[in-house]
């Protein structure tokens, strides 16, 4: 008996673009400490000027906060059949057409690019595009994997 | 002080950095990205759901290995992408550390676009944690 974790009919699925929030300097610092980023760019306004940036700057990988807040439409609705507990990090991307920087006001629009389900295990492949007034910053592409339940695989 | 394009040939190595987690790190990165999943920060957890103990997050592993190449780089804007596989958890004991080792090699460089190819290394008590790691970093 095969069960189907995932609903694969979430594929293609497009969430519209909405509001990210405005990325604060404090939430720069604190992911930048968490991650060892100790250049002062990330810490220090003047610091960030000097260096060419509006404002302190973004770990590399900061933009998952924000893509995080925006997969949970789909991962956390319950008619996607995602049983968060069995589910394990596959793989991430960051593809940066700008740095984030303090200040900066985004969008998050949300893609289902692939639901696949093999012996009750579901691999998800979401995709964030993050934006700005002046036009796209960050594309972040997250797998995920949905083990089955023991005795179902 | 960014590195020059001309000052990372193909075959050159990054400074190998050791990092060491604690249970106080896990938290720390829970609360600066909002990833409050508990088998990050509470053992029973983790073990419920089969794993031998509490893990790190996958994010907190690739962002301490973006943070060697945002270094060496010397610009953390450098980075235009970054993608890796999650291979095998780091486990944190709650008594200790665990110890995260990240190395880094260019493996491409593309003069007209002045962007290096970086192949990384991550590895945990002897496995490698990160599979097929990569930066890619635009130098002047």
């Amino acid at each position: 008996m095969v069960a189907l974790t995932v609903d694969e009919s979430f594929q293609g699925r497009v969430y519209p673009a909405r509001p990210a929030g405005t990325v604060t300097a404090d939430a720069l610092r604190a992911f930048a400490r968490a991650v060892r980023a100790t250049s002062p760019v990330h810490h220090d306004g003047a610091a960030a000027r000097e260096a060419g940036y509006a404002d302190v700057v973004a770990p590399p990988t900061f933009a998952v906060t924000l893509a995080q807040r925006a997969e949970a439409q789909f991962v956390e609705d319950p008619q996607a059949g995602i049983d968060f507990s069995r589910v394990v990090h596959g793989e991430e991307q960051f593809v940066h057409h700008r740095p984030i920087v303090a200040g900066d006001e985004l969008t998050a629009e949300l893609h289902v690019d692939r639901v696949r389900v093999v012996r009750g295990n579901a691999m998800v492949t979401t995709r964030v595009e993050l934006a700005a007034a002046d036009g796209p910053v960050c594309s972040v592409t997250s797998m995920l994997v949905v083990r089955a339940p023991e005795g179902e695989q | 002080m960014t590195l020059s394009f001309d000052a990372a040939p193909v075959g050159t190595a990054l400074p190998a950095t050791v990092v060491e987690l604690t249970r106080a790190d896990l938290r720390a990165y829970a609360d600066a990205s909002g990833d409050t999943n508990p088998i990050h920060l509470d053992e029973a957890v983790a073990r419920s759901v089969g794993l031998p103990d509490v893990i790190a997050h996958g994010m907190l592993t690739m962002g301490l290995a973006g943070q060697v190449v945002a270094d060496w780089a010397g610009d953390p804007g450098a980075v235009v992408s970054f993608a890796t596989r999650f291979t095998q958890p780091v486990v944190v004991p709650a008594d200790g550390t665990a110890v995260v080792e990240v190395g880094g090699t260019v493996s491409g460089a593309d003069p007209e676009a002045r962007t290096v190819a970086v192949d990384l290394t991550v590895t945990s008590a002897g496995v490698k944690v990160l599979g097929r790691a990569r930066a890619v970093v635009r130098l002047p």
